[in-house]
């Protein structure tokens, strides 16, 4: 259990998507002029990465990795063993935009006062690089499928936390006088610059 | 060269560039900017499957059904991505291992997605082609330039080079540190973005 607590305060303060590994960058720069905004497309991202790297995990452990339908083919010769690994980039993309769509559907279903809410941002959530991201860290990571779990939600709660800050940041920062050529964009970049530098600071926590 | 080729090709490099103005692509352009060497490496690759990806969509554009259009555009990008990750695999193993993940990112980097949905639906093979490197030359053009404030400054070196002498080795310069971090870069485009506006007014953000 401990060991779960850990990695979760770790994905979401050490190495957090947004602040330290800058993943996920064009919505969180794009989408953080409001704080209720921020928080709908946070909630999406948690929900999706929760669901899509656990899920990537069981196809790649199962299907792409070095070795891994060797014994479902009947394959012993290690010489001849398969390695589908050169087909995840385009296995992980398939999935996220599958699950994207499922999600969709099942929202518009069941929960539609949900959907009218998060709608507009789950498409664009296929194209968020946190998404791609965390799920090509687990397999550079090769986590098991518990830990993915944790990994999961860890990493969209760290990604949420980020833009719902930016966001508030930004709400305030209306109300400064910047400089002409900073406003809007420019002000955003050097505001995130300073949040991950205030993050780096957890990097000296050893858990 | 008529005067619509040299604006589809090069009106992205500064007038329209992914970067500062329409906010695509940023993640990459964050991680990767540490040494000139990275992102030389980066924004070719970009640059080839922005322009390839844009000709092959562009070619089937009359075939798509619009309902199902952003898969078959993420099948051409991410296929285009495995040729570029096995390429610099075999080739140039040690870049690759630097770059990790962000090879495979290269399929959200939204400057990829963006041109192909907005431009090369609507344009025909050639043009979307040349649109395609004129973005990756945009892109390119703030990465390395960015890369070669963090590199020069931050290590003293160019290329690896050594272009300012460091103290440790009985040099007169003593290196930044801060640019030595991945988030100084969030500055270092800050200022560019600064700089662009300054001196093109137009794009300065109303609020």
């Amino acid at each position: 259990m401990e060991h779960y607590i850990s990695l979760f305060v770790k994905t979401i303060f050490i190495e957090n998507m947004a602040l330290s590994f800058f993943l996920g960058m064009c919505t969180f720069l794009a989408v953080s002029k409001k704080v209720s905004t921020a928080i709908g497309l946070g909630v999406a991202v948690t929900v999706v990465l929760a669901l899509s790297v656990p899920a990537n995990q069981v196809i790649y452990q199962a299907i792409l990795a070095p070795g891994a339908l060797d014994s479902l083919m009947g394959i012993t010769d290690p010489a001849k063993s398969i390695d589908l690994s050169f087909l995840s980039f385009i296995t992980y993309i398939g999935v996220i935009a599958a699950l994207v769509q499922i999600l969709e559907m099942i929202l518009d279903k069941y929960f539609p006062a949900l959907y009218q809410a998060l709608g507009i941002f789950l498409p664009l959530i296929t194209v968020n690089c946190a998404i791609f991201g965390a799920v090509s860290f687990m397999v550079a990571k090769n986590l098991e499928f518990g830990e993915s779990v944790v990994y999961g939600i860890g990493s969209g709660m760290g990604w949420m936390l980020a833009i719902v800050l930016m966001a508030g940041i930004r709400e305030k920062m209306k109300y400064s006088d910047v400089p002409d050529g900073l406003k809007g964009l420019g002000i955003t970049f050097i505001t995130a610059g300073l949040m991950a530098f205030g993050f780096l600071s957890f990097g000296g926590i050893s858990l | 060269m008529s005067s619509d080729t040299k604006k589809v090709l090069f009106g992205p490099v500064i007038n329209n560039n992914p970067i500062t103005l329409q906010v695509l692509g940023v993640c990459s352009a964050l991680a990767v900017s540490n040494s000139m060497a990275n992102a030389l490496v980066m924004s070719v690759a970009v640059m080839m499957v922005t322009a390839f990806s844009s000709m092959f969509i562009s070619m089937i554009r009359n075939q798509i059904p619009s309902s199902v259009r952003i898969i078959v555009q993420m099948a051409i990008i991410a296929s285009l991505v495995i040729v570029v990750d096995q390429v610099l695999r075999a080739f140039s193993y040690q870049l690759s291992k630097e770059l990790s993940v962000y090879v495979g990112l290269i399929i959200t980097n939204c400057i990829v997605m963006g041109r192909a949905e907005a431009f090369a639906m609507k344009e025909k093979p050639l043009v979307s082609f040349l649109d395609g490197i004129g973005n990756g030359l945009g892109y390119g053009a703030v990465l390395l330039t960015v890369a070669f404030f963090r590199e020069l400054f931050g290590f003293g070196r160019l290329f690896g080079i050594e272009i300012l002498p460091l103290i440790q080795n009985d040099g007169w310069y003593q290196a930044n540190g801060l640019l030595v971090l991945p988030f100084s870069s969030f500055f270092v485009i800050g200022m560019i973005i600064w700089a662009v506006r300054t001196k093109k007014p137009e794009q300065i953000e109303k609020d």
